[in-house]
């Protein structure tokens, strides 16, 4: 009994952990630009894909993971540049129709150039299952956990002590105020897509061997990493990595005791049920309008 | 020279015109197949034109609209087949049914904003999408189902022009429909609501009424053309309904221009032609597609039909 709920912790932990990475991205751009970047999925898939390709042309896996995820924040920062910069002043509709317009053209190229096949990485350290409590773990869930919290915490550090981070935050309060003071604000929207697009590729990696990846997988994956970001409190990066856990967590319980059908459709139903009693997420601020 | 035209006549300009291609468009028609692509375009284009009234007038953002399509769909799927009814029964159940889940939902969910809003009908889209799917004692699951004949009074469309006149003459209802309460204190209130809210709240419009409203036409409109197309359709597939169709329709009318009625046909029909046209570049659809939806934001954001308009009007008064 209980050996069965920790089991669907531990799921629920590992897919949380992804969630939140995608969450995190989320919330980066959002910050820098007010954007929601529909295309974080495919960051997810482009950073797999890649890997794959790249260990199947002959490279070692610690060097085609390093170049899948610097190819990935080429194409984040490729997004930002020819993208979203012309539409500065575009309204919110208008950014949400261009950021799904780059994810569908993500993943025409994505299918155009490795194919419709799914693909998968070997476990990076084995596949012989651990014991923990009765429960059984697979080393690679461990390498998605510890892999994920390393990337907080640096992405923690980043904003929290370092010039470049500090003017990133500054941007997100005041875009205007900060280019007064000397902040380069195209360098920031640069930066977060590179951010966001790391961690959306380094997630897509380490959850490859589990979960597998092809060109569609990053629809869901970027739906439930927006589920989180909006769960957590828009541009709230706490939030979004607690959005992700409590997201994954719940939704591996639900699959696990419930129902797995509807296992895609319960962080739908959590982030319904919180919009309707707290619109601006369960950490949001509220906000107010200026006229 | 159009000033000269009676006001009635001015107003439904677009309706005329409209209702001179539908006359002529069959002489251009060779084959089934080419009848087939105009009435899922004339379909697509009701769609749109109701999602219209919420993006471009009420400026709020629905990612689920497929939902209250597919909805309209199985109703008329389920109720046609499994239990015998009536075709027009089954639509106009279908037509209240979404249009009382669609005022259940638009509550709440209506009071975000932006991003927020997309998040909640988007989130409700997949919701249906997956019950639809899962459920499949009563919609067949992944195969799909297929709805009886469409019979009204003994009469039943079967062949490909008998439906292009029926779905001609349901869009030019749907764009009537649309112009009017456009043109109605609703609509005044509408544009009112887009471009300040909060003004608008000022000056003692009830803006949530109004944007519920608006919500709720939509999702009637969407349910109607629905259940046209289960009748013509083959077999209904729960791919109708989810997330990329409703990112299409949004396509659709963006593409086409937001408040532009005129705009939401004329982009429906472009984007539902564009994949036959590009039907042997099929490897590249996606592409061509996400490159339309980020070059018409960037290059012309109001769409096609209001820019082109406001060119020919540079040009006569230069």
């Amino acid at each position: 009994m209980i050996e069965s709920m920790i089991q669907f912790i531990l799921a629920g932990l590992t897919s949380g952990a992804i969630y939140a990475l995608v969450g995190l991205g989320f919330s980066i751009i959002y910050n820098a630009s007010h954007v929601i970047n529909f295309a974080q999925g495919e960051f997810i898939v482009i950073g797999g894909m890649s890997t794959v390709a790249l260990m199947a042309a002959g490279v070692p896996l610690p060097l085609a993971i390093v170049l899948a995820t610097l190819v990935t924040m080429l194409v984040g920062m490729a997004l930002a540049k020819f993208a979203i910069q012309p539409a500065k002043d575009a309204d919110v509709v208008a950014l949400i129709i261009i950021t799904i317009g780059a994810s569908i053209f993500l993943r025409g190229v994505v299918q155009l150039v490795f194919g419709k096949d799914i693909h998968s990485l070997p476990a990076f350290s084995g596949e012989t299952p651990l014991n923990l409590m009765g429960a059984t773990l697979m080393p690679q869930s461990l390498w998605v956990m510890g892999i994920s919290s390393a990337l907080i915490v640096v992405i923690a550090w980043f904003f929290n002590a370092t010039l470049a981070g500090k003017a990133m935050l500054a941007t997100a309060y005041n875009a205007l105020a900060a280019r007064l003071m000397g902040v380069d604000t195209k360098w920031v929207l640069l930066s977060a897509f590179a951010l966001s697009a790391l961690l959306g590729a380094v997630g897509g990696i380490v959850v490859t061997p589990i979960t597998f990846v092809s060109y569609e997988s990053g629809i869901m994956l970027g739906l439930k990493g927006f589920s989180a970001a909006v769960l957590g409190g828009l541009g709230n990066g706490v939030g979004a990595v607690a959005g992700g856990l409590i997201l994954g967590i719940v939704e591996a319980l639900s699959a696990g005791y419930l129902s797995s059908a509807y296992k895609d459709a319960i962080a739908f139903i959590i982030i319904l049920v919180v919009l309707v009693f707290r619109p601006n997420g369960l950490f949001g601020k509220k906000g107010i309008d200026r006229v | 020279m159009t000033s000269m035209l009676p006001p009635a006549l001015q107003r439904h300009r677009g309706l005329i015109v409209l209702a001179a291609v539908i006359a002529v468009l069959p002489l251009a028609l060779r084959n089934d197949y080419h009848y087939d692509v105009v009435i899922n375009a004339g379909l697509n284009a009701i769609v749109v034109v109701g999602l219209n009234l919420l993006i471009g007038y009420a400026g709020q953002i629905s990612l689920g609209h497929a939902a209250f399509f597919g909805l309209g769909a199985y109703a008329s799927a389920i109720l046609t087949t499994t239990y015998g009814w009536p075709a027009l029964g089954a639509m106009a159940a279908g037509i209240a049914v979404v249009g009382i889940l669609a005022y259940v939902i638009a509550r709440p969910i209506l009071r975000l904003k932006g991003h927020y809003l997309a998040m909640a009908t988007l989130g409700i889209g997949v919701i249906i999408s997956i019950v639809l799917n899962t459920e499949a004692q009563v919609t067949g699951g992944p195969d799909g189902m297929s709805a009886a004949p469409f019979t009204v009074l003994g009469y039943t469309f079967a062949s490909e022009q008998s439906w292009y006149w029926l779905v001609g003459g349901a869009l030019l209802l749907t764009v009537w429909l649309s112009t009017n309460l456009i043109d109605s204190p609703i609509g005044r209130a509408l544009r009112a609501l887009h471009g300040a809210e909060i003004g608008a709240r000022v000056v003692g419009i009830d803006t949530t009424r109004y944007k519920v409203l608006i919500f709720v036409i939509s999702a009637m409109f969407a349910s109607f053309a629905g259940s046209l197309f289960a009748h013509h359709t083959p077999t209904v597939t729960p791919s109708i309904l989810g997330f990329i169709k409703s990112v299409e329709f949004v396509v659709m009318a963006v593409f086409g221009g937001m408040a532009s009625v005129m705009g939401s046909v004329v982009g429906a029909v472009i984007m539902t032609l564009l994949p036959n046209a590009l039907a042997a570049f099929e490897d590249f659809e996606p592409i061509i597609l996400g490159g339309i939806m980020m070059g018409t934001m960037i290059f012309m954001p109001k769409g096609l039909v209001p820019t082109i308009a406001k060119l020919l009007r540079r040009k006569e008064t230069p």
